[in-house]
């Protein structure tokens, strides 16, 4: 990993013509600069700034977990914790569904793994048609601090497979901050729980699966 | 030149001390503090979300909505909570002082609220918000070009100061006082100035080249408070 430092806008991140302005930065003249507060990361001559703070920003292709705040003739409105709504049409999903009882399918209230598809003018667009999506029936859903959600991946799903190791759950994480967790008792889902917090509180140290490792021994040792 | 006493000790070039704090309002998608000796001021941000009422957005881009605010206690006399027509005035100048370095183009129909409390008040109260203001928003992670400090610069007779107080704000002898407050990007591009009194043209360039001077002290400090985050 390279070494990655604070920067704050208009600071000048890489100079010469060999380096690429990645997300969060810009090319003035022969310099990257940032403009965007965050963390700077070179790799590959690639320059970009991973943010620390603010609200998420939804893309195309993450996974969400979202809530049904409307039902239209069409689809489902999905609260998917960002500026703009989402929209699940009744054509993304993989099931027979009887157009004038939406209700049967998903409900006012009811949780949903979704996908974003496109994002355009009018909105987002969501699909449940791969795996691993769907609707949530149980488990339990805990919210953190959606910058923080690489971290509670980790280096790819590291830090992900180690918690779902150690305590046996299911666990989806959403980029939108939100996250499902689904065990056999209701123990292993609060151990779980407790586990990611503590993943979201401590997301500044280096070596944080490591740490987490030796987190699990001393919680399991009590 | 002469030598000028200043109510307060300082010298005509010196600001008074200066503090910077990152993530105040743990409710907001990111906040500051600011202040210059007694005068301190905190920005909140919240955004970018949906415009609300829905007639005020704008689909080709992005709003900036800055609400300036004085805390009732926070003068000597109380003053009445709730917009005035100076707390209105100064909601738009922050607005116009902050916009032109914001990249919010790509935010159509959204808006990036900013609220900016005035705790305490000792003149210099909008350069304070202002400075606040930035970092709060680059601490929300809105994109922005630069960084922008604020200072007021003053003329107390025929002497310029740098950051001016109340007493010297209220200054009666010899010409009068005037305050010049400064708004300026990082690389020294002026995004506000207002004038309140007289000052010849000379003095006026003299000004703001003492006002580039303080910026590079004021950018170090709000430099300073955002590379702490984290830590």
């Amino acid at each position: 990993m390279t070494d990655r430092k604070i920067v704050i806008p208009g600071e000048v991140i890489a100079e010469g013509n060999d380096y690429l302005p990645g997300e969060g930065t810009e090319k003035r003249e022969s310099e990257i600069v940032a403009i965007r507060f965050g963390l700077a990361e070179e790799f590959n001559k690639l320059v970009k700034v991973i943010p620390l703070s603010g609200v998420y920003h939804p893309r195309r292709g993450n996974v969400v977990i979202g809530c049904v705040e409307n039902l239209t003739f069409n689809g489902w409105v999905i609260d998917i914790k960002s500026s703009d709504t989402g929209f699940l049409p009744v054509a993304e999903v993989p099931r027979y569904v009887n157009k004038n009882d939406l209700k049967e399918v998903m409900d006012f209230g009811e949780m949903v793994v979704a996908k974003i598809t496109e994002i355009n003018q009018r909105g987002i667009d969501l699909t449940i048609r791969s795996r691993g999506l769907g609707k949530l029936d149980d488990g339990i859903i805990i919210e953190i601090n959606p910058n923080r959600v690489p971290r509670v991946i980790g280096k790819e799903g590291s830090m992900i497979s180690l918690i779902k190791n150690e305590t046996g759950c299911r666990i989806t994480v959403g980029q939108n901050g939100l996250i499902w967790i689904d065990g056999e008792k209701t123990e292993d889902e609060l151990f779980a729980k407790k586990a990611i917090l503590h993943i979201a509180e401590n997301s500044f140290i280096s070596g944080l699966t490591d740490e987490m490792t030796k987190w699990f021994e001393e919680e399991k040792g009590k | 030149m002469k030598t000028f006493k200043r109510p307060d000790g300082r010298k005509p070039d010196e600001i008074r001390p200066m503090k910077a704090e990152v993530g105040v309002v743990p409710n907001a998608d990111g906040s500051a503090m600011f202040s210059f000796g007694d005068t301190v001021a905190i920005a909140a941000v919240y955004g970018p979300k949906k415009m609300h009422p829905q007639h005020l957005q704008n689909p080709k881009k992005g709003t900036l909505r800055c609400t300036y605010n004085m805390i009732s206690f926070s003068v000597t006399d109380r003053i009445r909570p709730g917009p005035s027509r100076r707390s209105t005035e100064i909601s738009k100048i922050t607005e116009w002082a902050l916009e032109p370095v914001l990249m919010i183009d790509n935010f159509k129909s959204k808006v990036v609220d900013v609220h900016i409390s005035i705790l305490q008040a000792n003149a210099s109260t909008r350069c304070a918000g202002i400075n606040a203001a930035i970092i709060a928003l680059a601490h929300a992670g809105i994109p922005m070009k630069n960084l922008v400090s604020s200072v007021s610069i003053g003329k107390l007779d025929k002497e310029l100061i740098v950051d001016v107080n109340k007493y010297e704000e209220d200054w009666k002898e010899g010409e009068g006082s005037t305050d010049i407050p400064i708004t300026m990007t990082a690389d020294g591009k002026i995004t506000h100035i207002q004038l309140d009194g007289k000052i010849k043209k000379e003095q006026l360039m003299e000004a703001v080249k003492m006002a580039r001077e303080a910026h590079k002290k004021i950018y170090d400090v709000q430099k300073k408070a955002l590379k702490e985050v984290g830590k």
